[in-house]
């Protein structure tokens, strides 16, 4: 069932980037660099593993960058009213009305058997009007300390004097991907959530609970919609309600390089971090070569195009075929 | 209205123009008009819908261009950048040649050269979609980040603007007290509505939409008509960014972006199937208005536009939940199904 093909063609691009980049970019195989890699990676990764879920269900969410943004604003709004609160709240107020916006989809998706892109390309609209309009688009800047305090888990002083260091949002960002592999690999739920996505009548005659299925799925991803909604914050000290908008559609195009299957079933989580350090990855090279920031996009959606134009190509055929030409 | 009923006649099994999907819209939008009416007494005004004529064909342009490749099973979410590319296409024509200095050949070179770029765009994700068999909204997406990638590196994320005055008439002027661009929008629309009811193509997307392998079974040539679809919907792009570029004056990448998903959702509100092969064009045409009439009189009540983008989304989701009995019938959960 699971063939690692893309992730293994995915990964040698990737090291050929990498070993490119240390010979032409004498900075980018330094320790500060792959560390503030991370760093800059982190709400990505956390949003790309709970998409995973969402696609290997055989489901699509649109809306969970805004999701994220209501998350913030909500928690900072409730926080600020508390007199501040703490990381326990933090974590226990943006997930949990991280789940409660997931389960919103799922019942959408569910209980009117409408497809998941129309109801959360909807949700994305409401919630993103919703959130300008009650807002009139301001900022919050007066976060409690905790929230916008740099925590670090790393630190190393190079020979230098520069500094490597990683992150609080790092931390949490690896305990999101080993939770993500735990619920995926190693639980009864992640088969079924495989075996739905996979062929959901099927699924269904075998006795699994469809509706429990889309709200794992997208409960899960509301989950680490909301965790990353606090990991945003606390990098860039500050709650800004558009500042997400617009980031899904990456992050997506990142997932789905990575081997997740737009249909469901299929998918892992080495792909999917590798699909997301592969766009990270080349944006910091260019960086590092001195290419014009404005040519990143163009490049990173080349590089996508190129990649999914030759993932599908099955490379023994092709050789099978030349021989059976030469042979003719 | 009068060429409306003559093409209603039935000649073939087929529903009628005015079906039961375009009875929900209408009684829908009959409603909103009271309502707006009620409350407010600009609504109804010739200054509000002539703005609303201004308003709605960009969108309405965008939203032909996404209806086609979903009839084709597909979707098109490079639209809004393939009409920015193809702008900045006509901006720059018009800037070899003098800029508001430019004379009408130059324009029409640059519209030309617009239109190709268009094509272009839309072919190579037609073909990749066709012959690789990759997913379309991957495609679309690796497109719409490379569009607007290229883009900003062309413009350093900035605007070109100043145009030749003649190209005012194509943004805000109006003939016979209609404006340019809804008599711009009309046509097309029906164009395009031509081309998928009336035309042997039109019939292979709805044949390639809803069965892929059945369509090829059949003898028809799928993969040459979703390279046609993509094409045409780049084509389209082309003559809104050409719009687009003549009512704003300027071309800047990022124009219109918050457009994207509201097309999708102009299709669904219009009773397209998400999964391909059916859907028409008067409905969307209908959920179009619909969707200005809401954005209009939120504006005229002294709402904001946020809030219409809000309202556009329960809007959806209202809609959809009042179908889902419909839908839970004809409901199938992957393509694989297929």
């Amino acid at each position: 069932m699971h063939n690692h093909t893309v992730e293994l063609r995915l990964a040698v691009v990737l090291a050929l980037i990498c070993a490119g980049l240390s010979i032409a970019a004498p900075q980018f195989a330094t320790l500060p660099n792959l560390t503030s890699l991370l760093n800059n990676s982190a709400v990505n990764l956390i949003w790309a593993v709970g998409l995973l879920v969402v696609l290997v269900a055989g489901g699509i969410d649109i809306s969970f960058a805004v999701a994220s943004s209501v998350v913030q604003y909500i928690a900072a709004k409730l926080l600020i009213s508390m007199g501040g609160g703490n990381w326990v709240l933090g974590f226990l107020f943006c997930g949990s009305i991280g789940i409660l916006l997931g389960l919103l989809n799922a019942w959408l998706i569910h209980g009117f058997r409408i497809i998941s892109i129309v109801v959360t390309i909807a949700t994305f609209n409401a919630f993103f009007g919703l959130l300008m309009f009650f807002t009139g688009g301001r900022n919050i800047y007066n976060l409690p300390d905790w929230w916008t305090a740099r925590i670090f888990i790393f630190e190393h002083e190079g020979a230098d004097g520069i500094w490597s260091e990683l992150t609080l949002p790092v931390g949490i960002m690896i305990g999101c991907v080993v939770a993500t592999w735990i619920l995926l690999r190693r639980t009864n739920i992640g088969r079924q959530l495989f075996a739905f996505g996979d062929n959901p009548e099927g699924a269904r005659r075998a006795g699994v609970n469809i509706a429990v299925m889309q709200g794992i799925a997208f409960g899960w991803m509301g989950l680490m919609a909301g965790i990353a909604g606090l990991c945003q914050v606390n990098i860039v000290k500050e709650v800004v309600p558009n500042a997400l908008y617009g980031r899904e559609l990456d992050v997506l195009a990142a997932v789905v390089l990575g081997g997740a299957r737009l249909g469901g079933g299929k998918g892992t989580i080495l792909g999917c971090i590798l699909g997301v350090m592969f766009v990270a990855v080349t944006q910091n090279g260019l960086n590092l070569l001195g290419v014009s920031p404005f040519a990143f996009q163009m490049i990173i959606g080349a590089a996508i195009l190129i990649a999914i134009s030759t993932s599908n190509i099955d490379l023994s055929r092709i050789l099978r075929l030349g021989q059976r030409e030469a042979r003719a | 209205m009068m060429a409306r009923t003559s093409t209603a006649v039935p000649k073939e099994p087929r529903k009628a123009l005015i079906g039961k999907e375009n009875l929900g819209l209408l009684a829908m939008l009959a409603v909103l008009v009271v309502a707006f009416s009620l409350t407010s007494d600009r609504f109804l005004t010739g200054a509000n819908l002539g703005s609303m004529g201004f308003q709605m064909p960009l969108l309405g342009l965008l939203t032909l261009a996404m209806l086609a490749p979903i009839v084709s099973g597909g979707l098109n979410l490079a639209i809004v950048y393939t009409a920015n590319i193809s702008g900045l296409t006509l901006a720059w024509t018009l800037m070899q040649f003098g800029g508001p200095e430019a004379g009408i050949p130059a324009f029409i070179l640059g519209c030309a050269l617009a239109l190709i770029v268009g094509a272009i765009a839309g072919a190579t994700m037609g073909a990749v979609i066709a012959y690789i068999g990759a997913h379309p909204i991957l495609v679309s997406l690796a497109m719409m980040i490379f569009l607007r990638g290229l883009g900003e590196f062309l413009t350093r994320g900035g605007d070109i603007s100043g145009f030749p005055g003649y190209m005012n008439v194509l943004g805000h002027g109006s003939l016979a007290g209609i404006p340019v661009p809804l008599i711009l929008f009309a046509v097309t629309a029906l164009a395009w509505h031509i081309l998928l009811r009336r035309t042997p193509h039109g019939f292979s997307v709805y044949m390639t939409g809803s069965n892929m392998r059945a369509a090829e079974y059949a003898g028809l040539n799928a993969r040459r008509t979703l390279v046609l679809i993509y094409t045409l919907s780049g084509i389209l792009c082309a003559i809104a960014g050409i719009l687009m570029a003549a009512r704003f004056n300027s071309v800047r990448v990022g124009h219109g972006e918050a457009m994207l998903l509201i097309t999708v959702l102009a299709c669904f509100l219009g009773g397209i199937d998400p999964f391909g092969g059916h859907g028409r064009v008067a409905p969307v045409i209908l959920s179009l208005v619909i969707l200005q009439v809401l954005s209009s009189g939120l504006n005229l009540i002294g709402a904001n536009q946020h809030l219409a983008t809000a309202v556009w989304g329960l809007f959806l989701i209202a809609v959809m939940v009042m179908r889902s009995d419909r839908l839970k019938r004809t409901f199938r959960f992957s393509r694989k199904d297929t």
